[in-house]
């Protein structure tokens, strides 16, 4: 086996399909191709049925933090008087704007934007803000939270109803009309690229993992930003292809893996690449995380073949719209099926909606499941909240614990 | 050059350094405690040769070197870093056996940790703060023209002490100057500082449910009045090591005589 780290093949491909694509949406800015701005849990079917090109100022944001190039940016938008309290993705974002600068140079200017509140309040008023900056029509979806275990009925009607006048707000935006049909292939699409997502996540639990959360972070624009074309199909069945070749020629994405590990939260995209180093150098191989795997849920086929009533479902579904419950039976069940070691809680200073009730997990995740957790205060974009030796001494400790408990 | 080997124990930390030497069963043989200053290096090669003369050794004798604390990855000579977490459990646990719990108060952090059969079960430590560690005390000690050694003793005199609102060191420090400037008595004043340190490290204690028998480690320890603050806030009385700021270093020593003896 081998002690080295053996770099996915894959990776040059997704760095194609993500530049094309922004490159495509630069071209047609200007040009009677329509872009909309989306949240990243909003409803991108309903844009690609319509040929529109979605942008998200969500994984934009992420590049800039990738490329530390964020806290210039939230402090640009602070110097407007955005607090420092908001989340960094609208800083970032809201940055990126008023200075013109960003990894790509800025998005395109939106022809209207697609707002749903699933992932969190905050879009709500940020995209409000947009609307303002923009001018353009905002079309909001509202998701109802989800407190208990299964999708409420009344809130799938809200949401069946609320994507029927999505769906004319978008003919209206894009001036035809809504294009039931191709919506239809869209969704075949999108259900093919969510399962072969859903796949390359499975392979994770094999042991020692052919590729880790790390990497699973990285190889997420495609799933979040072409779910609904054949691209997106064509880059995961390439991505499994090679999963599957790394585990027949057991290629561990960390070398000599010792513990395996859990990750809730979004990715702290400034640190990726140490954090990455520190716990491989270690031993720790991050093997599922609760992020990227929001992007392959769908609701239970419970509605009698009604796709539109199951696709409203999937989108108030999801981890991050769930009550405590929730969300420590999907823990509970990524610790039996990954085989983990032990759980890593990014608490995000930015993302309350997901830092929720973390520490509660924590406890409930050690006292019943018998897994520890290492909480890691830190932000995704804003390193300003992040301290280096802090943090390394947290990650060694707990590693230093859990070889402890071998 | 006495011959035997022997095995140390450097803890980096961030206002002083410790060293501990242990022979190969774990008994201790020589200890120092030296100011940490500017020069890191040089501050661990200065506790460690202090802790080598109290032992009547040389350089020569020391077999194995775990460095731990803040800069345990820039000690020279150190065979191996461990953190300061792993190293104060096991200087606890070697030093009272049963101990469920530890509250550490350093010069620029603090921890808890909860031990089961002396290992580390949980932990939290303060964050990117210096209020509720020893910084926190310096400065109020310095504000208040106090020596260190005072403190604790004053403090526990105070039959009202006063509340400091603030939980931030240098807002803090204003706080005490405008008590200061109402006339409150320093006794209440001192009091109020070590409740507020005390009130810090019992929250990260809660945080992983200490159980006692639970010790207190760190310099802080020396401070009378903020150990019992910390013993009323955590409703369990705190065990004393003898030598509570060297309890880290021992760790790492008995962790250096360990490891030695699974390789040979």
């Amino acid at each position: 086996m081998s002690t080295q780290r053996v770099p996915l093949k894959s990776y040059g491909r997704m760095k194609e399909i993500m530049t094309m694509y922004y490159m495509g949406a630069k071209m047609a800015e200007g040009t009677d191709q329509k872009l909309a701005w989306i949240t990243s849990g909003a409803p991108v079917e309903l844009l690609y049925a319509m040929d529109v090109i979605p942008l998200y100022p969500e994984n934009h944001a992420a590049m800039a933090g990738a490329s530390r190039m964020a806290d210039a940016l939230c402090e640009a938008a602070e110097d407007r008087g955005f607090c420092r309290d908001l989340c960094s993705y609208a800083r970032t974002d809201l940055g990126a704007i008023f200075t013109g600068t960003s990894p790509i140079g800025g998005l395109p200017r939106p022809d209207f934007l697609l707002c749903c509140n699933n992932i969190c309040g905050t879009v709500t008023k940020w995209y409000q803000e947009l609307q303002r900056i923009w001018d353009v029509p905002l079309i909001f979806i509202d998701a109802p939270y989800q407190y208990g275990m299964d999708d409420e009925p009344h809130a799938v009607d809200y949401m069946t109803a609320q994507m029927e006048e999505a769906m004319e707000a978008i003919a209206a935006a894009t001036g035809k009309p809504f294009n039931r049909d191709k919506f239809e292939e869209v969704l075949d699409l999108s259900e093919r690229a969510a399962a072969l997502w859903r796949q390359v996540q499975g392979l994770l639990a094999h042991r020692p993992a052919p590729m880790n959360s790390f990497d699973t972070f990285i190889h997420l624009g495609p799933i979040v930003t072409l779910r609904g074309t054949q691209i997106c199909i064509d880059y995961y069945e390439q991505l499994l292809a090679e999963l599957h070749e790394r585990v027949a020629d057991g290629i561990a994405a960390v070398p000599g893996e010792k513990h395996r590990l859990g990750w809730d939260n979004l990715a702290i995209w400034h640190k990726i690449k140490e954090l990455s180093t520190r716990f491989g150098e270690r031993g720790a191989a991050l093997v599922v995380s609760t992020y990227p795997e929001s992007f392959c849920y769908q609701a239970p086929d419970i509605y009698g073949g009604d796709r539109l009533r199951r696709f409203a479902a999937t989108y108030i579904g999801g981890y991050i719209n769930h009550g405590l419950e929730y969300r420590e039976r999907d823990l509970a069940s990524m610790v039996e099926k990954f085989h983990l070691d032990g759980f890593v809680m990014h608490s995000n200073r930015s993302c309350r909606a997901y830092s929720f009730g973390q520490y509660e997990l924590a406890r409930r995740l050690e006292e019943k499941h018998g897994i520890p957790t290492l909480m890691l205060e830190a932000d995704m974009n804003d390193t300003r909240t992040w301290s280096d030796e802090q943090a390394n001494t947290r990650i060694d400790a707990f590693l230093e614990s859990l070889d402890a408990r071998k | 050059m006495s011959g035997e080997a022997l095995y140390a124990g450097v803890d980096a930390g961030s206002a002083t350094t410790k060293a501990v030497l242990t022979d190969a069963a774990g008994a201790v043989r020589g200890s120092a405690v030296v100011p940490s200053g500017a020069r890191l290096a040089d501050a661990a090669a200065r506790a460690l040769d202090a802790a080598l003369h109290a032992a009547g050794a040389a350089r020569g004798d020391v077999a194995r070197l775990v460095a731990t604390g803040y800069g345990r990855e820039k000690v020279p000579g150190s065979d191996r870093a461990v953190t300061e977490i792993t190293c104060h459990a096991r200087g606890v646990a070697s030093v009272f056996p049963g101990a469920r719990g530890v509250v550490d108060i350093g010069g620029q952090d603090s921890k808890a940790i909860a031990l089961e059969n002396g290992a580390v079960r949980r932990f939290e430590m303060n964050d990117k703060c210096a209020a509720g560690t020893g910084r926190f005390l310096e400065v109020m000690a310095r504000t208040l023209e106090i020596p260190l050694a005072e403190f604790g003793p004053r403090a526990l005199r105070s039959a009202d002490p006063a509340k400091l609102s603030s939980t931030c060191t240098v807002f803090a420090e204003s706080e005490v100057i405008s008590l200061l400037a109402q006339d409150r008595a320093v006794e209440d004043i001192l009091a109020g500082v070590c409740r507020a340190v005390a009130g810090r490290a019992g929250s990260l204690a809660a945080r992983v449910r200490v159980q006692p028998p639970c010790v207190m480690t760190g310099g802080v320890a020396l401070n009378s009045g903020v150990v019992r603050f910390l013993e009323e806030a955590l409703g369990l009385p705190l065990e004393l090591p003898e030598f509570p700021q060297t309890m880290g270093a021992l760790g790492a020593a008995l962790i250096a005589a360990e490891t030695a003896a699974a390789r040979t």
